[in-house]
Parts: structure tokens; C-alpha cells; sequence
């Protein structure tokens, strides 16, 4: 009898959802690969893959006469499922390029085995600034947004306004510690300090002790170095503890659009942050989004724009190359600009990072939200320079 | 002031409140489950599932036919009782003369099709609900800050558990209960329904997880995943309490609630699993738990 129960407890931490993979030949095949079912899936999930699609039907589905297929799997934020899943599409599925993977420590799997195996990887959905850093790669590309932007936008941005000593509610694993690290070195380097930090779970439903925590250090600003679910149930059990009335600011230090949907204007308003990507920004934002939403019923988050733009760029070096050789097309992404809606005159650096400007927001009051997902006030732009590390600092040994 | 090794009183006083206030969920979970076990013999994996749609029906009725948290109070758990009736009737009630592991399978199912039908309908980053304008705001307790909500919730998880406790233990129709799970044939031919009454039981042991469910529909995001974050928790609690003792299951959820609290100062990275390290403990040391009995 108990031995049952064990044995299913054990089944049920096992299963939190179901994968699925798709096998096909000899076509230029896109694998998005993401959280489908966990924390991750607004953000990311099925959103990223009709981002990719819309990319390829720019192209009419096919380049060259080879028809562009997309695959996805959903790698339930585990590292081992995702490098798994890597190497089955690249050995058995004939898979050219891996596309978003958020959760960095699966993102890092899949960097090393791209790399040994030589395939195109397009990070969307990952923070973590080793990335393009230590474990870059030359047939890696960091898209959308890293740690290092997060912390050098909504960070400084705070810092200027005064609030100088910081405590960090930081989720325990690859993403979250890269976060606090690039955040702690920006406060400290704008003469701030820490004031401490506590680390919890991945997938934590309460976060009353370690907000009481950071309450009772008496920081400045309480820095959310987590994302997704994680963020929004901190968020609200906040304001629930009366911890931004007591003076105390909260600072998402990577929030989605998603999540501050989740969490509704009354809960969510004033926080800062940082995007790389916002519907309601000119003509091509609004009707690229137009677009998305009609398939996806909803807005786009900005892993979601990303992941449409790099697909986009690499299916442009596939079609000017006219192969699919991983080292050329690696090689036209990185001396063409990117252009479209999501980025103006965007670069690709030897490290693979792509420098693109960010938007420095606050969410809207619920006054002044006009219109369902009116959420962010653009404060204002920093330039791609500003926004993100110098490839040279960036530990990346490809950087010379 | 002293510190205890080196964390200040004051911190350690808000944490061992926090500590009680997840304890007071735990112990009404494990409540349910312990209620169905030892009644029906059935293990609920459904019982997460369950929990969630509590909170679900609770957001449903404010944003569809506009009713408040009272009313919810009231009538999630009764709607999610009904369900788990129906449940009952339908498919659970035919598993009774196999072995366990089937009543095990098909719960454990249906709790995929509930969360994955949520999940495609709702998406995962949760939905907002608010406090009841009645319990907004909290008391400064000079060692922290407690928002009323949270005092209301541990009260009304005590009062609820020591009910149902009562219930079962000191009233004749408890009595019947129980006597109906010791010999169901005898108790039957006494000219007592118990088909009807092993029922009732099932849909009040998944009511007391709606009422959880809306209970926590303020403090949490109402997501298909809640569920599933606390269930394998709440399984843990009720082997530790011993399965289907009832009083087990309120005292175990209330102390690994705390021992949880403590964690999270001394060591919170292990907040997590320091459940599961007990678990291992007590099956080693007593197998049927602390107030089971061996069958």
C-alpha cells in the first residue's frame, strides 16, 4: 500500500508534463524548443513557435525550393531533457537550428552540444550572460535580452533615483545566480551595496519568509532576480505585506509582458523594468502583433518578437548563402545588420551577442491603460552600447 | 536582545507565524486526503487538481457572474464536491474491489486531463484575485507585519479541522463511518445506505480541497499549476502523519509547516526538500507513520 503511494509520488514528480518531438528530412528544420507546460510556457511556449512560423511564411515557406519546417518540444525546464532532446534532433531529425530555449541551464546543454555538432542555436528565451560569454559559441546567438541588460537598465535606473542598498529574492539555479551576480556588480559599480539575499526554488507558491527577510533588512530595493510565475506570486504577496506602502521598492529584474498581465494593473503598477520588445511601439511593432495575436490570442512577450526576429535573420543568410552551412550562414549573420521590427540596425558581435537598443518602462496605472494590454510607459530607450556588455569584458574566447 | 544563532527573535517569531499559516494549508489538504483514505481506501491523486479548480470556480464566479469571496466560500466547495460526486459515481466507485493501484492510476489521470484542460484554456502565468475588502490591510505585531488575510486563514483552517475531526471521532455518524469501514457487509445489514454514505464522504473529503482552493485563490496566482506545486507536499505530510489518521494529518501539516518556516532562516535552500528528508526518516524508523496504524 505505501508502497504504492511512493512509487506514485515518485510518478507524479516525474511527469509534469508530456514532450513531444517531431522527425522530417532533408528541409531547412527549425526546433523550437522551450518550456511548453511549466512556468516559462506565457512567456515562451507555443507563442515562440507561431513567432517562428510567421517568419517563415515571410519567406513563402520555402528557400531554394526547400521547404522550412518547424519542430517543437517541450524541455520542462530540465537541462538533461533538453540536451536530449537537442541531440535527438540533430542526430536522428536532421534539425539546422535550435531556436529560444529559456531556463539558461537548459540553454547552456544545448549551447554545448550545438557547438560540438555544429548547428546553428538562436537564444530567445536565456538571461544568463555566460551565454555569449564563457560558454559562447560560433555558432551561438544571443537575441533578445542577458542579465547584464536586465541589471544595467532597471538597476541603474534605480540607483540614479537614490535607492542605493539592495536585498536580492533570487531563484535558485543558473539564471537567477547570473542575474544577481550582473545586477550586484552594477549597483556596486554605482556606489550602492548589498544588503543580502536568499535563494529559493524554482516553482516557489509562497514567498512570505523571504520577503519578511527583506523587509526586515531595511533595503532600498528589493531586487526579484526570478522570472515568470516566480516573479508574479512575489510581486503580489508584496503589496499583500504592505512592503512597497512601507517606502520599500520592488524591482522585476526580468519581467515579461505575460507576467504583468498575470498580475493585473492594480498589483503591478509603477514597477520598473526593462524589454527589449513592446507591442505598442510604432507602425511595424503594432502590425507584426496584429499578426501574432490573430494566431496566438494574445500579445507577444518579448522572448516571443525575438524569437521571430532571429529566425527571420537566419532564414535571410540561408536564402543569401543559398545553403544551409552552418559556418557560412554563422558567418553572413554576423556581417549583415538586423532590421525589422524588433530591431534597428542590430548587430551580431563576435561573441554572438546581438546588440539591439532596449526600453527602459514602468507598468501603467490603471487609469491610464486605455486599452486591454496597454501595460508599459516607455521611460526611455538606451542605446545598444549602454545596454549590454562589452564583448571584450564578455570572457568569450572567440572575442580577440 | 538575544540572537539565536544569529538570526534575531523577531525574524524567527515571523517565520514560525509564516511557517503556521503554510502549515494551516497543508493540514487541510492532507485533511482530505486522509478523510478519503481511511475511509474509501482510495489514494486521491486528484486531490491537487481539485484544489485548483476550487480556486478556478472561485475566480469564475467574480469575474463572470460578478459574486465575491463570500460567496465563493460557500459555493466552490460545494460545486467541487459535487464534481468529486460525481467523480465517485461515475468511475471510482467500480475500482472499490481492485487493488489500489488502480483508484491510484485513474485519479492520477484525471488530475492530467483537469490541469492540461485548464492550462489550454487559462494559460500558466495564473490569473489575479483580489482580498476581500474585509480582510485588506494586516496588524503590525511589532516582530512583523501580518496581513489580516493570512490571520483569517489560519483560523479558519483550525476551526474547519478540529470540525471535521470532531465529526468523525465523536459523533454517531462518524461512528458509522467508521464502522463502515471496518465491516461494510454488517454495517449494511443494520439498514444503513453505505453506498450513499462512502459518496458523501468522497465529495466532502475533495469540498475540503475547493475550500482550500479558494482560501488560497487571494494569496497565490489562481494557475492550473498550483495544484501540482503543493500536492506532492501534501502526499508526504499524510505518510508522515500515517495514512488516513486524521488527527495525523492536522498535526504533521501544521509542524512541517513550521519546521519548513525554520528551514527557510537556518538554510533556505533547503526549503524544499526538508519535508521529504522527515518522510525518509519516519518510514525508516516508524513505517506507518507517526499516528498510523500497522494494517
Amino acid at each position: 500500500m505505501l508502497k504504492t503511494l511512493l512509487c506514485g509520488t515518485a510518478l507524479l514528480a516525474l511527469t509534469a508534463g508530456a514532450a513531444q518531438a517531431q522527425v522530417s528530412n532533408n528541409v531547412i528544420k527549425i526546433g523550437v524548443m522551450n518550456d511548453r507546460s511549466g512556468i516559462y510556457a506565457d512567456l515562451a511556449g507555443e507563442g515562440s513557435a507561431i513567432a517562428a512560423r510567421l517568419a517563415a511564411e515571410e519567406f513563402g515557406g520555402k528557400i531554394a525550393g526547400a521547404p522550412i519546417e518547424i519542430v517543437v518540444a517541450d524541455h520542462q525546464n530540465k537541462a538533461d531533457i533538453a540536451a536530449n532532446t537537442a541531440r535527438e534532433w540533430i542526430d536522428a531529425g536532421n534539425v539546422d537550428v535550435i531556436a529560444d530555449v529559456p531556463n539558461s541551464a537548459a540553454a547552456l546543454a544545448v549551447q554545448g552540444i550545438t557547438k560540438d555538432k555544429k548547428r546553428i542555436f538562436l537564444m530567445s528565451g536565456p538571461g544568463s550572460t555566460d551565454l555569449s560569454g564563457k560558454s559562447c559559441s560560433p555558432y551561438g546567438f544571443q537575441w533578445t535580452y542577458d542579465n547584464y541588460a536586465m541589471a544595467a537598465g532597471t538597476a541603474r535606473a534605480l540607483v540614479d533615483q537614490g535607492k542605493k542598498s539592495w536585498f536580492f529574492i533570487t531563484a535558485d539555479y543558473a539564471f537567477g545566480h547570473s542575474l544577481e551576480d550582473e545586477t550586484t556588480k552594477m549597483v556596486k559599480q554605482l556606489d550602492g551595496k548589498v544588503a543580502g539575499n536568499v535563494r529559493h526554488p524554482l516553482g516557489t507558491a509562497d514567498f512570505s519568509s523571504y520577503l519578511l527577510q527583506a523587509q526586515a533588512s531595511k533595503a532600498d530595493v528589493i531586487g526579484l532576480a526570478n522570472a515568470g510565475g516566480d516573479t508574479t506570486n512575489a510581486v503580489k504577496q508584496a503589496s499583500e505585506f504592505g512592503i512597497t506602502q512601507s517606502g520599500q521598492s520592488l524591482a522585476g529584474l526580468l519581467l515579461f509582458i505575460s507576467d504583468v498581465h498575470a498580475l493585473g494593473l492594480p498589483a503591478a503598477q509603477g514597477l520598473m523594468l526593462t524589454t527589449g520588445f513592446y507591442h505598442d511601439m510604432d507602425d511595424q511593432t503594432r502590425d507584426w502583433t496584429k499578426k501574432f495575436e490573430a494566431k496566438a490570442g494574445r500579445k507577444p512577450t518579448m522572448v516571443q518578437a525575438g524569437v521571430y526576429s532571429a529566425v527571420r535573420h537566419y532564414l535571410k543568410a540561408v536564402e543569401a548563402v543559398g545553403s544551409d552551412d552552418p559556418d557560412k550562414v554563422a558567418a553572413k549573420m554576423r556581417e549583415t545588420p538586423v532590421n525589422d521590427m524588433f530591431a534597428k540596425n542590430g548587430k551580431v558581435a563576435a561573441n554572438g551577442r546581438m546588440f539591439h537598443d532596449m526600453y527602459l518602462a514602468q507598468v501603467k496605472a490603471p487609469g491610464e491603460s486605455k486599452a486591454p494590454w496597454d501595460y508599459y510607459k516607455i521611460v526611455k530607450t538606451i542605446p545598444a552600447e549602454q545596454a549590454f556588455l562589452d564583448p571584450a569584458k564578455s570572457g568569450c574566447p572567440l572575442v580577440k | 536582545m538575544f540572537d539565536l544563532l544569529g538570526v534575531p527573535p523577531q525574524v524567527l517569531f515571523g517565520q514560525l507565524l509564516l511557517g503556521l499559516i503554510n502549515g494551516s494549508f497543508y493540514a487541510l489538504l492532507s485533511l482530505g486526503l486522509a478523510v478519503i483514505f481511511g475511509m474509501l481506501n482510495v489514494i486521491n491523486f486528484a486531490h491537487g487538481a481539485l484544489y485548483m479548480i476550487g480556486a478556478f470556480v472561485a475566480w469564475l464566479l467574480l469575474t463572470k457572474l460578478g459574486l465575491g469571496y463570500w460567496w465563493a466560500l460557500g459555493l466552490s466547495p460545494l460545486i467541487v464536491g459535487l464534481l468529486g460526486v460525481a467523480l465517485e459515481k461515475t468511475m471510482l466507485s467500480r475500482l472499490y474491489k481492485l487493488d489500489h493501484l488502480y483508484g491510484l492510476l485513474l485519479t492520477f489521470g484525471l488530475a492530467l486531463i483537469m490541469e492540461g484542460a485548464f492550462r489550454h484554456f487559462y494559460g500558466v502565468s495564473g490569473q489575479p484575485y483580489p482580498i476581500p475588502d474585509a480582510l485588506k490591510g494586516g496588524q503590525n505585531l511589532g516582530f512583523m507585519f501580518l496581513p489580516n488575510y493570512r490571520g483569517w486563514v489560519v483560523v479558519a483552517s483550525l476551526v474547519i479541522c478540529f470540525g471535521t475531526w470532531f465529526a468523525i471521532e465523536r459523533t454517531r455518524l462518524g461512528a458509522y463511518l467508521r464502522a463502515a469501514t471496518e465491516n461494510p457487509v454488517l454495517v449494511q445489514a443494520f439498514g444503513i445506505n453505505v453506498p450513499v454514505m462512502i459518496t458523501a464522504t468522497y465529495g466532502f473529503g475533495v469540498a475540503l480541497a475547493g475550500l482550500a482552493g479558494v482560501l488560497a485563490a487571494p494569496i497565490y496566482q489562481v494557475s492550473p499549476l498550483m495544484g501540482t506545486n503543493l500536492i506532492i507536499v501534501v502526499f508526504a505530510v499524510v505518510v508522515i502523519g500515517g495514512m488516513g489518521s486524521i488527527l495525523g494529518a492536522i498535526v504533521t501539516g501544521l509542524g512541517l509547516g513550521l519546521l519548513e518556516g525554520l528551514t527557510k532562516v537556518f538554510y533556505p535552500e533547503a526549503s524544499n526538500i526538508v519535508v521529504f528528508v522527515v518522510m525518509a526518516i519516519v518510514l525508516l524508523i516508524k513505517p506507518a507513520g507517526l499516528f498510523g496504524r500497522e494494517r
